[in-house]
């Protein structure tokens, strides 16, 4: 990924991003949430990670956002606004998250620079070379991931009939 | 090339935003949005330092933490439903019934 590219998906990913916290109607802010996951979807396929851009789109963008919609339908909010809190929560946060941010960046300009990029394998990130390593090296984990997804779906099921 | 520090720094942007939304909006649905963006930070730097090592173990990590992301969404959505037949709101200052 050459410098053009970063900032023609990093700078509307930032922007989207805020969007999603920033507009006073939830439908606005969920369909802003799928353009940043498309987003980052471009984005994994620049970093060699065909798979999970894949996945992003199917699972996220597909089956979780659907979801999302859906429950805002069915709740048919209204629009509500930036308010100020009562306990002064938003100032916290604004100063909280600058200091998160100055920690990360201080952090990273330290300890990057040392490392070498290593060079990649032909297959690095297809579907062929994941689901091999899924199904040999991390078959336990992915057969307990479907134990969770039907414990998940039962118990939605259940709450949602109750 | 772009090295892996900018992929990490925006991973740490995104991520800020979603700690942000979190602790700023009131309403239960967009807190649960912004834990998605956060989830999806994760994801990023996931993927960028999988890329930086050419080791694909992180990008298998990712494939979890989308399932576990779904299981969370499906069973979290469901909660919010219960609780907006019963409340009438979505508004977590409204919802304080278990606070200390």
């Amino acid at each position: 990924m050459d410098f053009v590219t970063f900032f023609a998906l990093a700078i509307p990913l930032v922007v989207v991003a805020v969007m999603v916290i920033a507009h006073p109607s939830p439908v606005y802010s969920a369909l802003f949430l799928v353009m940043t996951l498309f987003l980052l979807a471009v984005y994994f396929l620049f970093l060699n990670a065909h798979m999970v851009a894949a996945l992003q789109i199917i699972v996220y963008a597909g089956a979780i956002m659907v979801l999302f919609l859906f429950v805002i339908m069915l709740l048919n909010l209204q629009s509500d606004t930036l308010r100020t809190q009562r306990h002064g929560l938003g100032r916290v946060a604004i100063i909280g998250g600058v200091i998160l941010l100055a920690e990360l960046g201080l952090l990273l300009q330290g300890s990057s620079s040392e490392l070498a990029e290593s060079s990649l394998p032909e297959n690095f990130g297809t579907v062929e070379a994941l689901g091999s390593q899924l199904f040999t090296k991390y078959l336990l984990p992915f057969e307990i991931t479907g134990i969770l997804l039907l414990v998940a779906v039962v118990g939605a099921v259940v709450l949602a009939k109750r | 090339m772009v090295p892996t520090s900018y992929h990490l720094i925006l991973s740490g942007i995104l991520f800020t935003i979603g700690v942000t939304g979190v602790l700023l909006r009131r309403n239960i649905i967009i807190i649960f949005m912004s834990i998605e963006l956060m989830l999806n930070a994760v994801n990023l730097s996931f993927v960028a330092l999988a890329r930086h090592f050419g080791n694909m173990d992180g990008q298998i990590i990712v494939f979890f933490v989308m399932s576990v992301a779904a299981a969370e969404v499906a069973v979290g959505l469901a909660i919010i439903l219960l609780v907006f037949r019963g409340r009438e709101t979505v508004n977590v200052d409204e919802l304080n019934l278990m606070r200390w």
